[in-house]
C-alpha cells in the first residue's frame, strides 16, 4: 500500500532526507520514529505529494506521488502536526467543505460528514467555530478531516501531542479501530503509543532508515532498547539520559 | 469547477464572517460619497458662477458626467490601489500561515482551480463593494434635471471593475509569494502604486519606451472608459493584467512543491 525507494530531500545544499526506505502492507499501522530533525515530517510531506522528492520514488496504493499525484490525493487522508482548521468556520462546515474538495459526490457529503463527526466523537460541538475549540478537538476535527472521504492510506503526524491523557486514550483507540479499512502511517515521539497502537516500526535518524520491522519479530528487546540502539550513538545527550 | 466554487465559496465565508470585507467596504464607500459631495459641490458653485458671468462660454464646457462622474471614478481608482491589497493580502499568505494550505494542496484540487477559486472569492468581494458607489450616479440620474447620461457611467463602472480585477490579481499573487500578510499587504500596495503611475516619465522618455509605459498605465487604459468608450485594446489590457496576476500566483504555488 505503501512503498518508499530511496527517497530524498534536499533543501540547496541541505539535505533534509537522504534515504528512506520502507514498505507498509494493506491494513498496517506503522509506527514512524526518529528524534527531532530526522527527516520525519519532510519524508510524510513527499508521501502525501506536499513536497516533490529530490531522490528516490514513492508510491501509495500503487500511485507514483509525482507523477500521478492526482491518484495519491484522492487515496491519502493527512493531518499535519498543526490541524489545518479554518478559524472562522463551524467544524461541520469546514467538514463539509473539506468534503467537497476531496471530490466526494454531492448527495453522499452530509452523511460522510455527520459519520466523520461521529467517529471522531465531535458531533455534539460540531456547531462550534474551529477558533474556540481546545486542542484536543482541534486534532479530532483535524483527524476527521483526513478519514471522511474514506482513503486507503492515512497519515497521521504527531497526532497525540499535546493532547491530555483522556484524549490520548481515545484518539488511539480511534486509530486503531481505522486499521481494519485503512493503512495508517503514524510519525510520533512515544514509544509506548507504537507498542499500543503500531504493529510495525520505522526508525529514521539523520534523513536515513535505521530500523524496519513488524513489532511480533522484535520481541525480546523493549522498543526503547532498539530505539537507543538505532539512535543513541549518534546523540551524546539521549546517552547521558 | 465545483472546486472552484468550494475554495470561492470558503473564501467569501472567510470575507464576511472576520470584519475585514465589511469595513473594507465601508470605508470605500464612504470615501465615496464624501469625494462625490464634494465634486457636486464644487460643481454646483461653478455653475452658479459661470451663469452669471456675460459670456456664456465657459457654462457650455460645464459637463456633469465629466466633472462629477468621471472625476469620482478616477478619485475612487486612487483609493482602489490601496484599498485592493487590504482584500487580498491575507488570501494566500494567511493560508500559508496557518497551515491550511497543506490541506488544499494535498487534495485532489489543481492549482490552478485553487487559484481561481480564490480570485471568485475577492472579485466577488469586490463588485459588492463597487456596487455600493453605483448609488451616488443613480442618484443623480433619479434628482437631477437634467440628470447624467448613463451610459457612460455603465462603461466606467465597468471600466473601474475590470481595473480592480486586474489590481485583485496581482494583489494575489503578491500574497503567493510569502507567508507574511504585512509583507502581502505592503509589497502590493507598491506595486499596484508603481504601476499607478508607471506613465508618469513617459512624455520625458519619449518614442517607443513612452509608447509602452503610456500603454502599461492601467489609468490611461481605463480613461476612455470612464467617458464612455470601451475600446479593445483596453479590455485586452485588463484581461491580460487579470491573467498575469493569476498565472504568477500559480507558479508561486506550484514553485512551493519543488523548492
Amino acid at each position: 500500500m505503501i512503498e518508499v525507494n530511496a527517497l530524498g530531500k534536499k533543501y540547496g545544499d541541505y539535505i533534509a532526507v537522504e534515504n528512506v526506505t520502507f514498505s507498509a502492507a494493506k491494513g498496517d499501522i506503522i509506527g514512524f520514529l526518529g528524534p527531532n530533525g530526522a527527516g520525519k515530517t519532510t519524508t510524510i510531506r513527499m508521501l502525501v505529494t506536499y513536497l516533490a522528492p529530490s531522490a528516490g520514488s514513492a508510491n501509495i496504493a500503487g500511485f507514483n506521488v509525482v507523477t500521478q499525484a492526482d491518484q495519491v490525493r484522492r487515496r491519502i487522508g493527512y493531518l499535519p502536526e498543526t490541524p489545518p482548521l479554518y478559524g472562522e468556520m463551524t467544524i461541520r462546515e469546514y467538514l463539509t467543505f473539506v468534503a467537497r474538495i476531496k471530490g466526494i459526490p454531492a448527495g453522499q457529503i452530509k452523511s460522510r460528514v455527520e459519520m466523520a463527526l461521529e467517529k471522531c466523537f465531535i458531533t455534539d460541538v460540531a456547531g462550534r467555530l474551529c477558533q474556540h475549540l481546545s486542542r484536543g478537538y482541534r486534532q479530532r476535527a483535524g483527524l476527521a478531516q483526513a478519514i471522511i472521504h474514506d482513503p486507503d492510506v492515512i497519515v497521521l503526524d504527531e497526532p497525540t501531542s499535546g493532547l491530555d491523557p483522556k484524549q490520548i486514550i481515545e484518539i488511539r483507540n480511534l486509530i486503531k479501530s481505522l486499521s481494519q479499512h485503512h493503512t495508517v502511517l503514524l510519525s510520533t515521539h512515544i514509544l509506548p503509543e507504537v507498542s499500543m497502537v503500531c504493529n510495525k516500526v520505522v526508525i529514521v535518524n539523520r534523513g536515513r532508515t535505521v530500523f524496519e520491522n513488524y513489532l511480533k519479530d522484535i520481541q525480546g528487546r523493549s522498543l526503547e532498547q532498539l530505539f537507543m540502539e538505532c539512535v543513541g550513538k549518534e546523540h551524546p545527550l539521549t546517552e547521558q539520559v | 469547477m465545483r472546486n472552484v466554487l468550494a475554495i470561492c465559496k470558503r473564501e467569501l465565508l472567510s470575507f464576511f464572517v472576520s470584519p475585514v470585507a465589511y469595513f473594507v467596504i465601508c470605508g470605500f464607500v464612504l470615501l465615496g460619497g464624501y469625494f462625490f459631495f464634494n465634486l457636486l459641490g464644487t460643481f454646483n458653485l461653478l455653475l452658479a458662477r459661470y451663469s452669471q458671468m456675460p459670456f456664456k462660454g465657459p457654462l457650455g464646457q460645464l459637463n456633469l458626467n465629466q466633472f462629477v462622474i468621471e472625476g469620482l471614478f478616477h478619485t475612487l481608482l486612487v483609493i482602489l490601489v490601496f484599498l485592493i491589497p487590504l482584500l487580498t493580502m491575507r488570501i494566500v499568505a494567511e493560508e500559508r500561515h496557518r497551515g491550511t494550505f497543506e490541506l488544499l494542496v494535498t487534495s485532489p484540487l489543481t492549482v490552478f482551480e485553487i487559484v481561481l477559486g480564490k480570485f471568485l472569492g475577492v472579485g466577488t468581494v469586490v463588485l459588492i463593494m463597487l456596487v455600493g458607489i453605483l448609488f451616488f450616479p443613480l442618484m443623480l440620474w433619479l434628482y437631477g434635471s437634467p440628470g447624467p447620461e448613463m451610459l457612460p457611467v455603465f462603461s466606467g463602472f465597468l471600466g473601474l471593475l475590470l481595473c480592480s480585477l486586474g489590481f485583485a490579481s496581482i494583489g494575489m499573487a503578491v500574497s503567493s509569494f510569502t507567508e507574511n500578510q504585512i509583507v502581502a499587504g505592503v509589497s502590493s500596495m507598491v506595486v499596484l502604486l508603481l504601476l499607478y503611475v508607471i506613465h508618469a516619465p513617459a512624455e520625458s522618455l519619449g518614442g517607443v519606451g513612452g509608447d509602452v509605459l503610456t500603454y502599461l498605465s492601467p489609468v490611461m487604459q481605463v480613461r476612455d472608459m470612464f467617458r464612455g468608450v470601451i475600446t479593445l485594446k483596453a479590455l485586452i489590457y485588463f484581461f491580460s493584467l487579470i491573467f498575469l496576476g493569476l498565472f504568477l500566483s500559480q507558479r508561486a504555488l506550484d514553485a512551493y512543491r519543488w523548492r
